[in-house]
């Protein structure tokens, strides 16, 4: 032990660390790795109603894109997914974003003893280990027809007929997103907020900043790691949902992951491959662009 | 911020913060009153009556639904996957505190699998499966193995494509709780039991085991819950046998009684279960790790 590097890791015998992350990296192979390499090959063949034909054939990208290059009959049916899907994704990152800095915000710097912020950061975060189906079911009694809301509204007179567009609607959908999805921009913002040294906040405003001063040039660029990191979550799994997008929408509108597992449950596998391919495709550029803006295993 | 007068922002925020505990928790309990409907009672207010006469259809399997199979099934999975999270962590938590080849790799194929939409891992583990099939399948009848070709179906199941696909998913948040928890772990007693002679499976097992072990009910804690709540990822990748979530997701749309909303609280009450048991489970653990440490 007396050529211990200055970092103070222990040496040992090198083959024991490898030994003990086999399993991890097992697991990943066997359940994350081949399952992509395979999506990426079956993409690429080609199919009959009963079986999968190994090919080489770009039949399911040429027809998932079929009719997109003009333009002049609207937007094609591919298209049209891509852009109703990215536009809830947007709407929801913008409330959750939104929801999860203020609630953050006001954990880290408004309340004071340290008890207490651990108390009510988990009154925020411990919905996420109960169903999420669940937590979409319990909307049903309040958005519905003859729901509290649409009783409330009605008998309060600022409505004359109950609403139809609370439930199984856009609303429906944002409102149980950010119902269910806030906190995974809540946990990264509120560990970014509390690694940030106070002093600076003090000296910000001993240098005359107003609030919104130093709320805007100190606290959001300091904070800009848990909301990127946040943000990913947030866009990742708006983009590829189809539990909640199903079910608080009635089965109405459509998404990329929806149409997804349509082509599955028609057994058309290649084609479901392909946009699984494109989908993943498009995740990886959102990702890429926005790690360009941290570091995120320094965030660890 | 040192002042004792509270500044406006504190008020707006401390509102909002009230608003939104109301808004993440009001549906919830919501359900829990609706659930204890009278047997006229509809899917709304107002309650006729207060019963638990739709949680005795439930028991029974009486009613509309049946799901204490999938009931049975979800919680030996989530059994499985927490045995296996928590082992798999610590043990991969464990060797990332030294370099070895392909860290780099293998940190960031777990991040991958944390963040790639589930409806993608889901379907590429239901492909991986089919493809396996059908190779085992053209196997059994080029040579001939009646057995094989006679009897097969499917390798695809609960404990095989499904448990996978949930591993997929709670492997990632145990390797980061590690991660945390190691990151804070004090070098020096590893070092101080090594210099009195302890092998590295008596350091392990004596030092670092007693110490993590309130953490390890965390990672237990996310491996049965995650597993517990699981959908995305197991419903392509399931075969015919579904978990309850999944089943309860199929309910949505059929079910028209406040039986779902019973069953709704039943699911919920088993994770709050889990919750208080592992908060208990850290509490004790804790104690039982200062008064080691102390002596």
């Amino acid at each position: 032990m007396s050529s211990s590097p200055p970092d103070r890791r222990p040496i040992g015998r090198p083959v024991a660390p490898l030994l003990q992350a086999a399993p991890l990296a097992l697991v990943l192979l066997l359940f994350f790795v081949f399952p992509l390499l395979a999506t990426a090959v079956v993409s690429l063949w080609n199919y009959t109603e009963y079986s999968l034909v190994p090919d080489v054939t770009q039949r399911n990208y040429v027809e998932m894109f079929e009719g997109c290059s003009n333009l002049s009959d609207g937007l094609c049916t591919t298209f049209r997914t891509y852009l109703s899907t990215l536009r809830l994704c947007a709407m929801v990152w913008a409330f959750t974003t939104l929801f999860g800095f203020a609630i953050s915000y006001f954990l880290a710097f408004h309340v004071r003893s340290d008890t207490m912020r651990m108390a009510l950061f988990l009154v925020c975060t411990a919905p996420f280990l109960t169903s999420n189906v669940i937590r979409m079911i319990s909307w049903l009694p309040l958005l519905g027809r003859e729901g509290v809301v649409n009783q409330f509204l009605v008998g309060t007179g600022l409505v004359d007929q109950p609403q139809d567009w609370l439930l199984f609607s856009d609303f429906s959908v944002v409102l149980a997103f950010v119902h269910l999805y806030t906190l995974f921009v809540t946990v990264p913002v509120f560990n970014s907020m509390m690694r940030i040294d106070r002093r600076l906040l003090e000296a910000a405003q001993d240098a005359g900043a107003s609030g919104w001063q130093t709320l805007w040039h100190v606290v959001i660029p300091l904070t800009k790691p848990g909301l990127v990191i946040g943000s990913i979550f947030v866009i990742v799994l708006v983009m590829g949902d189809f539990v909640t997008i199903g079910v608080m929408g009635g089965q109405q509108i459509a998404s990329i992951g929806k149409v997804i597992q349509v082509q599955m449950s028609y057994l058309q596998f290649p084609a479901a491959a392909a946009q699984a391919v494109v989908l993943l495709g498009l995740v990886l550029l959102v990702i890429a662009v926005m790690t360009r803006l941290i570091d995120i295993r320094r965030e660890l | 911020m040192d002042e004792d007068r509270r500044p406006l922002s504190f008020w707006l925020l401390g509102a909002f913060f009230l608003l939104f505990v109301v808004f993440l928790y009001g549906p919830t309990l919501t359900i829990l009153v609706l659930s204890f409907q009278g047997p006229d009672g509809g899917l709304t207010f107002p309650l006729r009556g207060v019963s638990t006469h739709w949680y005795e259809l439930l028991w029974r399997g009486s009613g509309v639904i049946d799901i204490w199979s999938s009931f049975r099934r979800s919680l030996w999975l989530g059994l499985v996957v927490m045995v296996l999270t928590t082992v798999i962590s610590l043990l991969a938590g464990y060797a990332f505190r030294r370099r070895f080849p392909g860290q780099g790799l293998l940190f960031n194929l777990t991040i991958a699998s944390l963040i790639v939409p589930s409806i993608v891992v889901s379907l590429g583990i239901a492909l991986e499966f089919r493809l396996l099939d059908d190779g085992v399948k053209a196997f059994a009848e080029e040579h001939g193995v009646a057995w094989l070709s006679e009897g097969y179906t499917t390798a695809m199941g609960l404990f095989t494509s499904a448990l996978g696909a949930h591993l997929t998913w709670t492997l990632p948040f145990g390797l980061l709780i590690m991660f945390a928890v190691f990151n804070r772990f004090p070098n020096d007693l590893e070092e101080a039991a090594r210099d009195l002679g302890a092998s590295p499976w008596q350091v392990f097992r004596h030092v670092v085991l007693p110490l993590v072990a309130p953490s390890l009910v965390g990672v237990a804690l996310f491996g049965f819950t995650l597993s517990w709540d699981e959908i995305a990822r197991s419903s392509q990748a399931i075969g015919d046998a579904n978990t309850l979530p999944l089943e309860l997701q199929g309910l949505t749309s059929t079910v028209t009684t406040p039986e779902i909303y019973a069953l709704g609280t039943v699911v919920t009450g088993v994770s709050v279960l889990v919750i208080g048991l592992a908060f208990l489970g850290v509490s004790i653990a804790k104690r039982r790790a200062a008064k080691r440490v102390l002596g």
